[in-house]
C-alpha cells in the first residue's frame, strides 16, 4: 500500500544538514564554555541523524537520537555541572603545541582530500575497472530496514554483538570503580 | 480543493505516507490546535480536581466554576516582564524552554489517532517517539544550568540523574512490548506506532493482558516510569517546591516559564499516548473482538455524542444550581451558553453517527469512523492524564536515594525479567 | 544542485573527522576532548553508513549500531575516570595531567 517513499527535496537537505553538522563541529572545539560545546554537539548529533535518515538508515538514525543525544549528551551535560567550570572559563583554551596540532589535522584533510580526489578521477576497480565509488544504484529497503538490522545482529554478528554487551558490562563496572568514592 | 479534499478523505493513506506536504501541514496545525487546548484544559481540571481532593472549591470566580481562569492566568503570563537575570548565561537562558518545547511537540509527528489519522507514520515510530521525548530532559538541564543560582542547578542534576535512570527501565518495557507484536504467522514485529496498534487488532487482544500477567507488568514499569520521565509527583524531585523553590524554572518567569509548562503537559500527553498505543490498543474500542457486531460498532460510535451529551448535562445541572441572587446573573447566563455549545457539539455527533452507521465508504462513515477512533484513543489518554492529577493529590514525594534505589534495584531488573520470560514465553506459544 | 552521491557524504564524514582530530590534538579541556572524540566517531558511523548505502547492504549500519555501542562506553568510562581526577587533582585540563603517580 506504500507509496514510492522518496526523501524529498534531497540536495537542499542535504547542504542543510550537513551545513548544521559542519557548523556544530567547529562550535564543539572553538566554545570556551564546556555547555555551549556541549549544546553544540547536540546540533551535530541531531543533523547527522538527519543525514542517515537520508540514507535510508532509519534504525541508526533513531539509535543515535536516542544513545547519543538522550543519553551520552546528558551524561556530558551531568559532569560538566559536577566539575566546577567557572575557573576553566577564564584559562587558556589550547595548549602550548596547538600549531603541531592544527598541523598534523591539516595533513590529515590533506591526505583525505587526495584520496578523495584520485578515487573520482584516477582509481577504478583495476579487476572491474569499475569506479571505487560507484554511485547507489540499489536503493535499500527502507520498511524493513530494523528487521534486517535484527536479522544480522542475532545472524552475521552473533558473536560482535555477545562481546558489545560484554563491553557494556564491563563499562558500567570501570565507571562506578572510578567515580564512587569509597567502594 | 474540495474535491481533493474529498477524494482525500477516501483514501486509506495518512498524509505523510501519502506524501502530500500540504495534508501533513494541516494535520500538524489541527494537532498543534488541538494540544495547546488540552493543555489548557488540563489546567483548569487539575486545579479544580487537586481542590476537589482537599475538599476545596478551586478557582470560582474567573467565569462559572474558574472556566475562563487558565485564559486569564494565560494572559497574565503574556503580560508579565521577561526577567533574565544578570549572572544567566543568556543565549542558553533563551533557548532552554524551547527545546523542552520543542522536543515534546516533534513527538506528535507519529502519534496515532487512528489507521489513517497520524501525521506520519514512520516505521521507526515507537523508537522516534522515545528519543525525542528523551530530548526534553535537555532543556531542563541546560534551563537549571544557565539560571546560574544554586536550587535551579541541583534540580537539573536531580532531573537529568532521574531521567536518564528511568529511561531504561521504560525502554526495556517498550521492548517488551514490541516482542509481543512479532507473534504472527510471518514472525517479523514491527517499530511503527499505528503498526503496533494493527498488530493488536490481529491478535484480538491488547498487549495489557497479553501473556498474564506480563503484559499487565511491563505496563506498570512504563507507567510508573513515565511519571518519572515527565518529572510529575511523586518522582517530581526536579522542582519540589519544599526543598528547592520551584526547581530547574526558579529563575524563569512570565512567558518562558509559561513555555515550560505547556512542554511538561505536552510530554505528558506523549508519554500517555506511547503507553495507550502500545498497551490499551490505540484507536480501538474496548472488546474489539468479541463485540464486533455491526450493532455493537453502532452502540460504540453512540460514545462520542453521549460523552458530549452528558457533559453539557452536567453544565446544565451547574446553571440550575447557582445561586438565584442577582450577582451571579452573568455567570448562570455564561454557563447555560456553554451548556448549549457542548449540546449542540454532541447533537452533531449524534447526527454524524446515525448518517455514518452503515460501513460502507460514503464521506458521512470515513467520517463517523475518524470520530470513533480519535475519540477512544482520546478517550483513553484523558484517563491517564487524571491518573497523573490523582497521583499529584495522594502520594508524597520520593527522597531522592530512594527514587534513585527504585529505579535501578527494583524497576529495572524487573522490566528485564518480563523481557526475558515474554521472549521465551513467545517462543513456546509459537 | 547537482545529485548527491556517496562522495558528498564522504567529505561531510572527513570534515567531521579532521574538526574531531584537531579538538582532541589542540583543547586542554577534557570535557572539550572526549566531546571531540564523539566527533570522530560520528564521522566514522556517517562514512560507514554512506557505504552501506552505496553498495546496498546493511554491514555498514550494523557495524555504526555497534560503534554506537562503542562510543556509550567510552563515555561513562571517560567521564568516569574525568570525575575521579577531577575528586583527586581540582584541575580538569589534559596538560595538567602529567603524573603516573601522586
Amino acid at each position: 500500500m506504500t507509496p514510492e517513499m522518496t526523501p524529498v527535496a534531497t540536495p537542499f537537505f542535504f547542504y542543510l544538514l550537513s551545513g548544521l553538522a559542519i557548523i556544530g563541529g567547529v562550535l564543539v572545539i572553538t566554545r570556551r564554555n564546556a555547555v555551549h560545546s556541549a549544546l553544540a554537539l547536540i546540533v551535530t548529533l541531531l543533523a547527522v541523524s538527519g543525514l542517515y535518515l537520508m540514507l535510508y538508515a532509519p534504525f541508526v538514525a533513531g539509535v543515535q537520537i536516542i544513545v547519543y543525544a538522550g543519553g551520552i549528551m546528558v551524561l556530558f551535560l551531568f559532569v560538566i555541572m559536577l566539575v566546577n567550570i567557572e575557573r576553566t572559563v577564564k584559562e587558556r583554551q589550547f595548549n602550548r603545541i596547538w600549531p603541531a596540532g592544527v598541523l598534523a589535522a591539516a595533513a590529515l584533510l590533506g591526505l583525505f582530500v587526495s584520496v578523495y580526489v584520485k578515487g573520482k578521477t584516477l582509481l577504478s576497480d583495476p579487476v572491474t575497472g569499475k569506479p571505487l565509488w560507484p554511485d547507489p544504484t540499489i536503493s535499500l529497503p527502507d520498511s524493513s530496514n530494523t528487521q534486517q538490522i535484527g536479522v544480522m545482529l542475532y545472524g552475521n554478528y552473533m558473536f560482535a554483538f555477545e562481546i558489545a554487551s560484554l563491553l557494556l558490562l564491563v563499562a558500567i563496572l570501570g565507571a562506578v570503580i572510578m567515580a564512587k568514592k569509597r567502594i | 480543493m474540495l474535491t481533493s479534499f474529498m477524494s482525500y478523505l477516501g483514501s486509506q493513506f495518512s498524509p505523510g505516507v501519502a506524501g502530500n506536504q500540504l495534508w501533513a501541514l494541516i494535520y500538524i496545525l489541527i494537532i498543534f490546535a488541538g494540544v495547546s487546548v488540552a493543555v489548557i484544559a488540563m489546567n483548569w481540571l487539575e486545579r479544580k480536581a487537586l481542590a476537589h481532593f482537599q475538599v476545596r472549591l478551586g478557582p470560582m470566580r474567573v467565569g462559572p466554576h474558574g472556566l475562563l481562569q487558565p485564559i486569564a492566568d494565560a494572559l497574565k503570563l503574556l503580560l508579565k516582564e521577561d526577567i533574565i537575570p544578570a549572572e544567566a548565561d543568556q543565549v542558553v537562558f533563551w533557548v532552554a524552554p524551547l527545546i523542552g518545547l520543542l522536543a515534546a511537540f516533534t513527538v506528535y509527528t507519529v502519534v496515532p489517532f487512528g489507521p489513517s489519522q497520524a501525521v506520519s507514520d514512520m516505521n521507526i515510530g515507537i523508537l522516534f517517539m522515545l528519543g525525542v521525548s528523551s530530548l526534553g530532559v535537555l532543556g531542563i538541564v541546560t534551563a537549571g544550568w544557565a539560571s546560574n543560582s544554586h536550587y535551579p542547578l541541583i534540580g537539573a542534576l536531580r532531573s537529568s540523574a532521574q531521567m536518564v535512570s528511568y529511561e531504561v527501565a521504560m525502554g526495556l518495557a517498550v521492548v517488551s512490548a514490541i516482542l509481543m507484536t512479532s507473534l504472527n504467522e510471518s514472525g517479523t514485529g514491527t517499530l511503527s506506532m499505528i503498526g503496533i496498534v494493527q498488530a493488536q487488532q490481529q491478535q484480538g487482544i491488547w498487549f495489557i493482558f497479553k501473556f498474564f500477567p506480563l503484559g499487565l507488568i511491563a505496563f506498570v514499569i512504563f507507567a510508573i516510569a513515565m511519571v518519572a520521565e515527565t518529572n510529575r509527583a511523586p518522582f517530581d524531585l526536579a522542582e519540589a517546591e519544599s526543598e528547592l523553590t520551584a526547581g530547574f524554572h526558579t529563575e524563569y518567569s512570565g512567558l518562558r516559564w509559561s513555555l515550560f509548562m505547556l512542554a511538561e503537559y505536552a510530554a505528558m500527553i506523549a508519554v500517555s499516548s506511547i503507553a495507550v498505543t502500545l498497551w490499551l490498543g490505540g484507536w480501538m474500542h474496548p472488546f474489539p473482538n468479541l463485540l464486533s457486531a455491526p450493532a455493537w460498532e453502532f452502540i460504540f460510535s453512540l460514545f462520542p455524542a453521549l460523552t458530549f451529551g452528558g457533559l453539557a448535562a452536567i453544565a446544565f445541572l451547574g446553571a440550575a444550581r447557582m445561586p438565584g441572587h442577582s450577582f451571579f446573573k452573568i455567570q448562570r447566563a455564561g454557563l447555560a451558553v456553554f451548556a448549549a455549545l457542548l449540546g449542540v457539539l454532541a447533537l452533531l455527533l449524534l447526527v454524524v453517527a446515525i448518517a455514518g452507521r452503515h460501513a460502507d465508504t460514503s464521506i458521512a462513515a470515513r467520517f463517523r469512523e475518524g470520530i470513533d477512533y480519535v475519540y477512544w484513543f482520546v478517550l483513553k489518554v484523558a484517563v491517564f492524564m487524571y491518573l497523573f492529577i490523582w497521583y499529584r493529590a495522594t502520594w508524597p514525594r520520593y527522597r531522592f536515594d530512594q527514587l534513585m534505589k527504585v529505579g535501578w534495584k527494583v524497576m529495572l531488573p524487573i522490566s528485564l525479567g518480563v523481557l526475558i520470560v515474554t521472549a521465551i514465553v513467545g517462543v513456546l506459544v509459537k | 544542485m547537482a545529485e548527491i552521491t556517496t562522495l558528498h557524504y564522504l567529505v561531510v564524514a572527513a570534515a567531521l573527522f579532521v574538526l574531531g582530530v584537531i579538538g582532541v590534538l589542540t583543547r586542554r579541556n577534557v570535557v572539550i576532548v572526549l566531546m571531540s572524540i564523539e566527533l570522530i566517531l560520528n564521522a566514522v558511523n556517517l562514512n560507514l553508513v554512506a557505504f552501506s548505502r552505496m553498495w546496498g547492504n546493511l554491514h555498514g549500519q550494523v557495524f555504526s549500531v555497534f560503534i554506537v555501542v562503542d562510543a556509550a562506553a567510552e563515555a561513562a568510562v571517560g567521564l568516569g575516570i574525568l570525575i575521579a581526577f577531577f575528586r583527586n587533582k581540582e584541575t580538569i585540563n589534559v596538560d595538567e595531567i602529567d603524573l603516573l603517580k601522586w
